[in-house]
């Protein structure tokens, strides 16, 4: 298909229609309303299951609902909103249903504003709400990304019968840029075997996350942590550039990661010896990826849109094997690849190593 | 010819009614409202075509007592989660069975929007006037001067406002069209209440919109009275508090 | 001729909550001097001089949903006299 010209929550929104999004319920908050208002024509258009909710309570509660029956959900919404979403997610997690959750973040705490930022990296990549879970959280940083992504976010829910979470800043919500939309997906006909659609001529299905024993649901939870690992064992994604012979190691995720590479691209040309590794998967994340390219770094610089968040898996990455500074803007701010490159050189300075420092006469 | 006396069986348990032990304390009423669910359910023919949405309270386990698909919701949450249901499965039968902590406190917003929407969806809202399964806390239906173990002194309305009736609020509302309140508190009362379930389910299947039937009952374990006793006083302080009736009766 | 009922209990599923008794327009109801696995007296019909009617009053009010009710009417049906 041709390449258009697409505003990215319109794009996500477009990419799950046609990876056969059979229900959809959200609620407005910017900035992704533009995601919920698409559905509200398209959804009616193909026959498909679209509802404005009360609040984003009432929203992933739809989305639990439906996705108890097998068929691809999804709900979008911003960081206030995915607080509210908390309950809900911890419910799917813990009842094993397929579910993909867009977070258009912005800047927080509290009512915050509706400039972009990277501060739910901690809501949404170590936990899934309350209890031991985790979920898949995808990071695109161009529209195209958000599509393709989108894509592969149904794909794993179904696959891994788990919470598939799109986590994009506001400014990729917003940006429009050339992308290309996938052809239309068949919805699926038959429910899984452990969806429930009524009983007919089988037992009951029950979805429930209730484990009153504490034997039975730590045992339970010892399943769940099965299948996570297994996720992790097989679905890490990572993209890098100009790692080839870097010493310095720049990660940042979403726009932080583009402004990054920027950032890395002046440094090279500057003749510092920088790479990038912008992570796909926040969780599960690029460590193995990251220990390894610590055996040969002198340093990792973390750029992120939030006060230092994902350095904290880069440092459990690192494992003290060199220093991880951090760089990063927040409350809305997208810093700029100069500021970015300003740091770079901070710390190719702070680590060179001995030989390499200059001598001054005498 | 001579004719013989012939015994017939007059009534026994409902099929979609599962064969199990209940947790339910002796003289709950939940397990009349359960049965009668589950008499309309076998009598419409239509266990293998429902989706039953429980709630959290004392019948957070109610799945464990229909033969019928089950889906468990976040407490208050089920009006949403049946919604969610319906709109995927719309020739289903869904129903959700909510307590007063569940519908009328914590789930307040989900249940008046399944309304105002008229999701095709039937509700079952079982009114004791107080929180069973955490202990016997207040509730929004719990009477003035009622002593609770969050009220101890009885229900200061100067505080704690006065309680919700759901039917009368539900009735102004388009969406709803068959709202209804009924009680279990004796043997006549529970067949009329059978009907008004029954009606509420028939209102689903022939798409007419969104039903509720309310049900006066007892919670004798925190209402700190034998069930015998629990009945009377249903009768004596809850009715004229919660009139029983139709509120709302549509027919398109 | 007057119904002739009879009740039959599953009496390890009765919580012995006595509303079946309390509603019995017949008094046949009571509860048994011996307790069931799960520590409840259940109810058990006393009925010498055979006056259950069948009314079922007991089975609407149970909770439980542990009594099955029949009723003894003057069939309709014929049935060939004995040769």
């Amino acid at each position: 298909m041709a390449k258009e010209l697409l505003k990215g929550n319109v794009a996500i929104a477009e990419a799950a229609v046609r990876a056969g999004l059979e229900a959809y319920f959200g609620y407005p908050i910017t900035p992704q309303t533009e995601l919920l208002e698409h559905m509200s024509k398209r959804m009616p258009e193909l026959g498909r299951a679209f509802v404005q909710a009360e609040s984003e309570v009432a929203a992933i509660n739809m989305v639990y609902g439906a996705a108890s029956t097998g068929k691809r959900v999804m709900t979008s919404s911003s960081s206030p909103g995915v607080s509210l979403m908390q309950e809900g997610l911890s419910y799917i997690a813990g009842s094993e249903v397929p579910a993909v959750i867009v977070d258009v973040m912005r800047g927080g705490p509290g009512l915050g504003n509706i400039a972009p930022s990277q501060s739910d990296y901690f809501q949404m990549v170590k936990t899934a709400g309350h209890g031991d879970y985790k979920q898949i959280v995808l990071a695109p940083a161009t529209v195209q990304e958000a599509i393709d992504l989108t894509l592969l976010a149904f794909d794993l829910a179904d696959k891994y019968r788990t919470i598939a979470t799109v986590l994009l800043d506001g400014n990729i919500g917003q940006l429009m840029e050339p992308a290309e939309l996938p052809p239309m997906h068949e919805v699926r006909k038959e429910p899984p075997a452990w969806a429930v659609s009524g009983a007919k001529g089988r037992k009951k299905n029950v979805i429930s996350s209730i484990h009153l024993q504490p034997e039975e649901l730590e045992t339970f939870n010892r399943k769940l942590q099965a299948k996570l690992k297994t996720i992790a064992a097989n679905e890490v994604r990572y993209k890098e550039y100009m790692i080839e012979g870097a010493e310095l190691i720049v990660v940042g995720f979403g726009t932080a990661g583009r402004v990054a590479q920027s950032a890395v691209k002046l440094a090279r040309a500057q003749g510092i010896p920088v790479g990038l590794l912008r992570p796909i998967t926040l969780w599960p994340f690029p460590e193995v990826r990251l220990s390894q390219l610590a055996d040969e770094a002198r340093g990792f610089l973390v750029v992120e849109m939030n006060t230092g968040q994902m350095i904290d898996d880069v440092k459990i990455a690192v494992a003290g094997q060199c220093p991880v500074e951090f760089y990063g803007r927040t409350g809305g701010v997208v810093p700029l690849p100069d500021e970015v490159f300003a740091a770079i050189a901070r710390l190719d300075q702070a680590t060179l190593p001995a030989s390499r420092i200059p001598v001054l006469n005498g | 010819m001579t004719t013989l006396p012939v015994e017939q069986l007059v009534y026994q348990r409902p099929e979609a009614l599962s064969d199990v032990h209940t947790h339910y304390c002796p003289g709950c009423l939940h397990g009349v409202a359960h049965r009668l669910i589950a008499e309309v359910i076998d009598e419409l023919g239509i266990r293998e075509n429902t989706i039953g949405v429980a709630p959290v309270g004392c019948s957070v386990f109610c799945y464990n007592y229909f033969e019928v698909d089950f889906v468990e919701a976040a407490h208050g949450r089920a009006p949403a989660m049946a919604t969610g249901v319906k709109r995927v499965l719309p020739d289903r039968i869904v129903f959700t069975y909510q307590g007063d902590g569940d519908l009328a406190s914590i789930g307040l917003a989900e249940i008046m929007h399944a309304a105002l929407r008229g999701e095709n969806l039937t509700v079952i809202f079982i009114n004791n006037a107080i929180y069973g399964m955490t202990g016997g806390q207040m509730a929004p239906t719990t009477l003035p001067g009622m002593k609770t173990t969050s009220s101890p002194m009885g229900r200061d309305v100067e505080t704690s406002g006065f309680p919700i009736r759901i039917c009368e609020l539900l009735a102004t509302m388009e969406g709803a069209t068959y709202i209804a309140r009924r009680s279990l508190h004796n043997p006549t009362e529970i067949r009329k209440a059978k009907k008004a379930i029954k009606q509420a389910f028939e209102n689903q299947i022939h798409g007419h919109g969104f039903s509720l039937v309310e049900l006066l009952s007892s919670c004798p374990t925190n209402w700190d009275i034998p069930p015998a006793e629990a009945l009377k006083w249903i009768e004596t302080q809850m009715v004229p508090v919660y009139p029983l009736g139709d509120f709302k009766v549509v027919k398109n | 001729m007057a119904a002739k009922g009879r009740i039959e209990i599953d009496a390890e599923h009765c919580k012995g909550c006595e509303l079946c008794i309390t509603v019995c327009p017949q008094n046949v109801i009571a509860l048994a001097d011996w307790f069931n696995a799960k520590g409840y007296r259940p109810a058990q019909l006393v009925d010498p001089s055979g006056e259950c009617t069948g009314c079922a009053v007991c089975a609407v009010i149970c909770p439980d949903a542990v009594i099955t009710v029949y009723r003894t009417v003057t069939g309709r049906a014929p049935v060939a006299a004995p040769a």
